[in-house]
């Protein structure tokens, strides 16, 4: 689910109480496509045994950017402009969102 | 908009560094109080005639009542800006409205962190609904993010990336005072650690303790306080967001606009100046600032600082004390770079004066996660 602005059609992420710049409230939850290309990406070199881990911002299709990582895939093989899809992650900590590559998906 | 700002009505008398590096046992409002009292000092001042204070201390939330209360300063007027490193230059153009409007008469403007040897204090901030489960390595992971998407755009290397570093080390090597000094090659930068690809821990600042001061007056004082003040011609800040996910372009900062308008107040450009001090939290921040303030087009940054450009001996000297890279970085680094910034101009920076003349000082400063930025430009008396 993702926030989108009924006037404007913009759509917001994270979620608020107005929309940014305009300050309307007329903002309803509306399903997200899940869709979204990588805009950036990194490799978090950790501390063993901790694996290194990938770090991604998320173009999202609706528009929005979003801090992620893109699981299924090498972190270091994870690039720019790749087409990737939302799933559900939990490792114990409750759930989250998590991308993987779009043909993987 | 009228972005009017008191050009040479108010300037730098004095400044001061304490502790950099290590102070064991000393607490960072410790550190505060011995550069601002050092600072005071110079300019032949005491806490007691401080009348506005502007601070910004990392884990004291109230440290706008916390400084003046420990150096007993009596405050008409304080400010305690939590916009990141930037902080100090914005401090500064606060502290020049304060100035010339009359709601103060000397302006100290103070920071101490005891980041290094204190670290155990300090309480991590509270998780972040939006992007906890991802384990972000903040700041570095947000700068890596940055100098990857430059890459993507623009072709920059490691290498570029790693001059930079080794830039700010020629110019460390030259200052007693910083911390981090001896031969830095860009193969070293980049055979060190990886830490967030492509920046390895040479890619990436100092932690350190330290404390830094610098006093301001009306421009009619500044002359019977210091030989050779420095005006403030201009001062503009810009900000553009707090998470990363939220800036709109990677490759753009806010200094786009903080450099426009305060080179717009002071009525030079960029090369006009004779010295630049660009907050180097990471390599990658200088070549950003370079595009951005209008030192080279967007995307040349990295060829712009190949070739030792930056370095002692180049044609542009950027962080002459040797930047948060070499010199120091106690948390926020932004109040180093405007000290370092005006006793280049005052010509009190000691042993590593530069041999050139400086007539014009720029001080830019990056906050949080390139999220805000503010810039500073210090003029001598024959710039006005």
């Amino acid at each position: 689910m993702i926030q989108r602005a009924r006037a404007s059609g913009a759509y917001v992420f994270y979620p608020r109480v107005a929309e940014p710049r305009t300050g309307e409230t007329d903002l309803e939850w509306v399903e997200a496509s899940g869709s979204g290309a990588v805009y950036s990406t990194t490799v978090q070199r950790n501390r063993r045994p901790t694996p290194d881990s990938n770090l991604a911002l998320i173009e999202l299709a609706e528009g929005p950017r979003m801090l992620s990582k893109v699981v299924g895939i090498a972190p270091d093989e994870v690039r720019i402009g790749m087409a990737v899809q939302a799933r559900i992650l939990d490792e114990g900590d409750g759930p989250f969102v998590v991308f993987e590559p779009e043909q993987a998906a | 908009m009228n972005d009017a700002f008191p050009r040479g009505k108010t300037a730098i008398v004095s400044t001061a560094t304490y502790g950099m590096g290590e102070a064991p046992g000393l607490q960072s409002i410790d550190l505060l109080a011995h550069a601002s009292i050092a600072a005071l000092a110079k300019a032949g001042l005491t806490p007691a005639d401080v009348d506005g204070v502007f601070t910004g201390m990392p884990f004291d939330l109230l440290s706008g009542l916390s400084v003046p209360e420990y150096l007993g300063i009596e405050a008409r007027i304080t400010d305690n800006n939590r916009t990141g490193g930037s902080a100090f230059q914005t401090l500064a153009v606060a502290a020049a409205l304060a100035l010339d409007s009359g709601q103060c008469d000397v302006a100290l403007i103070a920071y101490g962190s005891n980041l290094r040897t204190g670290v155990g204090a300090i309480a991590p901030p509270p998780p972040d609904p939006f992007e906890w489960a991802y384990k972000a390595r903040y700041p570095i992971s947000a700068y890596a993010l940055a100098a990857v998407r430059h890459m993507h755009e623009f072709g920059t290397t490691r290498e570029q990336l790693a001059e930079v570093a080794v830039a700010a080390r020629a110019w460390a090597n030259r200052n007693p005072l910083a911390v981090k000094r001896g031969p830095l090659t860009v193969d070293d930068v980049l055979g060190a650690r990886m830490v967030c690809d492509p920046l390895t821990v040479r890619d990436c600042c100092l932690v350190t303790d330290g404390g830094a001061a610098v006093v301001m007056t009306r421009a009619d004082r500044a002359r019977d306080l210091a030989a050779r003040p420095a005006y403030l011609l201009g001062g503009a800040a810009a900000t553009t967001h707090n998470r990363i996910a939220a800036m709109p372009d990677l490759t753009v900062t806010g200094a786009v606009d903080s450099g426009r308008r305060a080179f717009a107040q002071a009525g030079y450009g960029p090369g006009d100046m004779d010295a630049l001090q660009l907050y180097d939290a990471f390599t990658i921040n200088p070549i950003l600032f370079l595009e951005d303030l209008g030192f080279c087009p967007k995307g040349e940054g990295g060829r712009f600082v190949s070739g030792g450009r930056i370095a002692p001996g180049g044609e542009f000297p950027v962080n002459t004390n040797g930047g948060g890279l070499s010199c120091v970085h106690p948390g926020m680094y932004g109040l180093f770079a405007l000290a370092e910034a005006a006793d280049q101009l005052m010509g009190t920076a000691g042993e590593h004066q530069l041999d050139r003349p400086v007539e014009l000082s720029l001080a830019h400063g990056n906050g949080m996660l390139l999220s805000s930025q503010a810039t500073v430009i210090l003029g001598s008396a024959s710039t006005l």
